[in-house]
C-alpha cells in the first residue's frame, strides 16, 4: 500500500502460471512469446530472402533495411570490413532482442520476454563463448591470455593493479553487465508501465477526470518504451561487436 | 526510542529496514551514473555541434559510453530487488 494504492508485488508482474508441461519443461506465457519471437524473426528473413526482387517490397524491404542498418551502423563503426562476416550473427541477435522487447508495448500482451533473466543470460553467454572462441582462434590461447593480462606500453609495476582488473573485466564483468543491462532496462520499463497503469485505474475509479494526467503519461511512456526496446537491442548488438573486435585485435 | 522499538514485532522492523535499504541502494547507485551520463551526453552534443559531419561517429561512441556508465546504475537496480528481509 502506497498512498492508498494497492501495488501488486513484483512477483505477480513477471511470473506467469504454467499453461502446459511440468517441471523444467513447463511452458508459460513468456516461453510462448519467445517461440513467437523466434518464428517472427525466422519468417521475416525467410520470406525476405526467398524472392529476391530488384525493387524490394514488404518483408524483403524490412530484411534489407535491417541488414543495411547493422552493416553501416554497427559493424562498420566498430569492427570495420573484417567484421562483415559477423553480420548474420549480429543481425539475428539484434532482430531477436528487438522482437522480444517490443512485446512490452503490444496491447493485450504487455510482457517483454527479456524481463526474465534467463533470456538475456543465454544471449550474453552466447556472445561470451563466441568472443572468447574468436580470440583463441585468432591469437592462439596463450597470446590471447597474455594480451589480456599484460597490456603493452604500461610500466611494469602497474600490472599488479591492471592484470586482475583486466581479467575480471573480460571474463566476469563484460558478460554479466551485458545480461544485466538488457534485463534491468526491460524490467524497469515494465514496472514503470505497470505503476502508471495502476495509478490510472485507481484514479479512474475514484475521480474519472483525475485519470487524465497519468493516462497521458502512460501513453507517452509507451512511446518512450519503443525507443528503449530499440536502443537496448542496438546497444546489446554493438557491445557484442565491440567485444568480438577486442578479441580479434589485441590492444596496442 | 529503544523501548518503542523493543515493543514492536521484529518482522515489521526487518520489513521496514529492508525497504529503507532498497531505497538507499538504488538511490546511491544512481548518483554516479547520473553525473556520468550527463557528462557523456553533454560532451557528445558539444562535439556534434562543433563538427556536424562527425555526428554519426560521435553518436555511436556516445551510446557505447552511455551503456558502460548506465551498467552501474542497473546493477544497483537489480541489487535492490535481491535484498530481502
Amino acid at each position: 500500500m502506497i498512498l492508498g494504492l494497492d501495488f501488486p508485488p513484483i512477483s505477480h508482474l513477471v511470473e506467469w502460471p504454467t499453461i502446459f508441461g511440468s517441471g523444467p519443461f513447463a511452458v508459460n506465457k513468456v516461453v510462448l512469446l519467445m517461440w513467437a519471437s523466434v518464428a517472427i524473426v525466422f519468417a521475416v528473413y525467410f520470406i525476405g530472402g526467398r524472392k529476391r526482387e530488384l525493387v524490394p517490397t514488404g518483408a524483403q524491404n524490412l530484411a534489407e533495411s535491417t541488414i543495411e542498418f547493422i552493416d553501416d551502423q554497427i559493424v562498420m563503426q566498430t569492427m570495420g570490413v573484417e567484421g562483415l562476416r559477423f553480420t548474420p550473427f549480429l543481425m539475428t541477435l539484434f532482430t531477436f532482442i528487438f522482437v522480444c522487447n517490443i512485446w512490452e508495448i503490444i496491447p493485450g500482451i504487455q510482457m517483454p520476454v527479456t524481463a526474465r533473466i534467463a533470456v538475456p543470460i543465454f544471449l550474453a553467454l552466447l556472445v561470451y563463448v563466441i568472443y572468447n572462441f574468436v580470440g583463441i582462434v585468432r591469437q592462439g590461447p596463450i597470446s590471447y591470455l597474455k594480451n589480456i593480462m599484460f597490456i603493452p606500453g604500461v610500466p611494469w609495476p602497474m600490472y599488479i593493479l591492471l592484470t586482475p582488473i583486466e581479467l575480471i573485466t573480460r571474463f566476469i564483468t563484460q558478460p554479466l553487465s551485458l545480461a544485466v543491462r538488457l534485463f534491468a532496462n526491460l524490467l524497469a520499463g515494465h514496472l514503470l508501465l505497470v505503476s502508471f497503469a495502476v495509478i490510472t485505474q485507481a484514479l479512474f475509479e475514484a475521480t474519472v477526470v483525475g485519470a487524465a494526467l497519468p493516462l497521458a503519461l502512460l501513453i507517452f511512456l509507451m512511446g518512450f518504451e519503443v525507443l528503449v526496446s530499440f536502443l537496448q537491442a542496438y546497444i546489446f548488438t554493438i557491445l557484442a561487436a565491440v567485444y568480438i573486435d577486442a578479441a580479434m585485435h589485441p590492444q596496442h | 526510542m529503544l523501548h518503542t522499538l523493543a515493543q514492536q514485532d521484529p518482522g515489521e522492523l526487518v520489513q521496514g529496514l529492508t525497504a529503507v535499504g532498497r531505497g538507499i541502494v538504488y538511490g546511491g547507485a544512481a548518483i554516479g551514473p547520473g553525473i556520468g551520463i550527463g557528462l557523456v551526453v553533454g560532451n557528445a552534443i558539444t562535439a556534434m555541434a562543433r563538427q556536424p559531419e562527425a555526428a554519426g561517429m560521435v553518436r555511436t561512441t556516445m551510446f557505447l559510453g552511455i551503456a558502460f556508465t548506465e551498467a552501474l546504475a542497473l546493477f544497483g537496480f537489480v541489487l535492490a530487488f535481491i535484498i530481502s528481509g
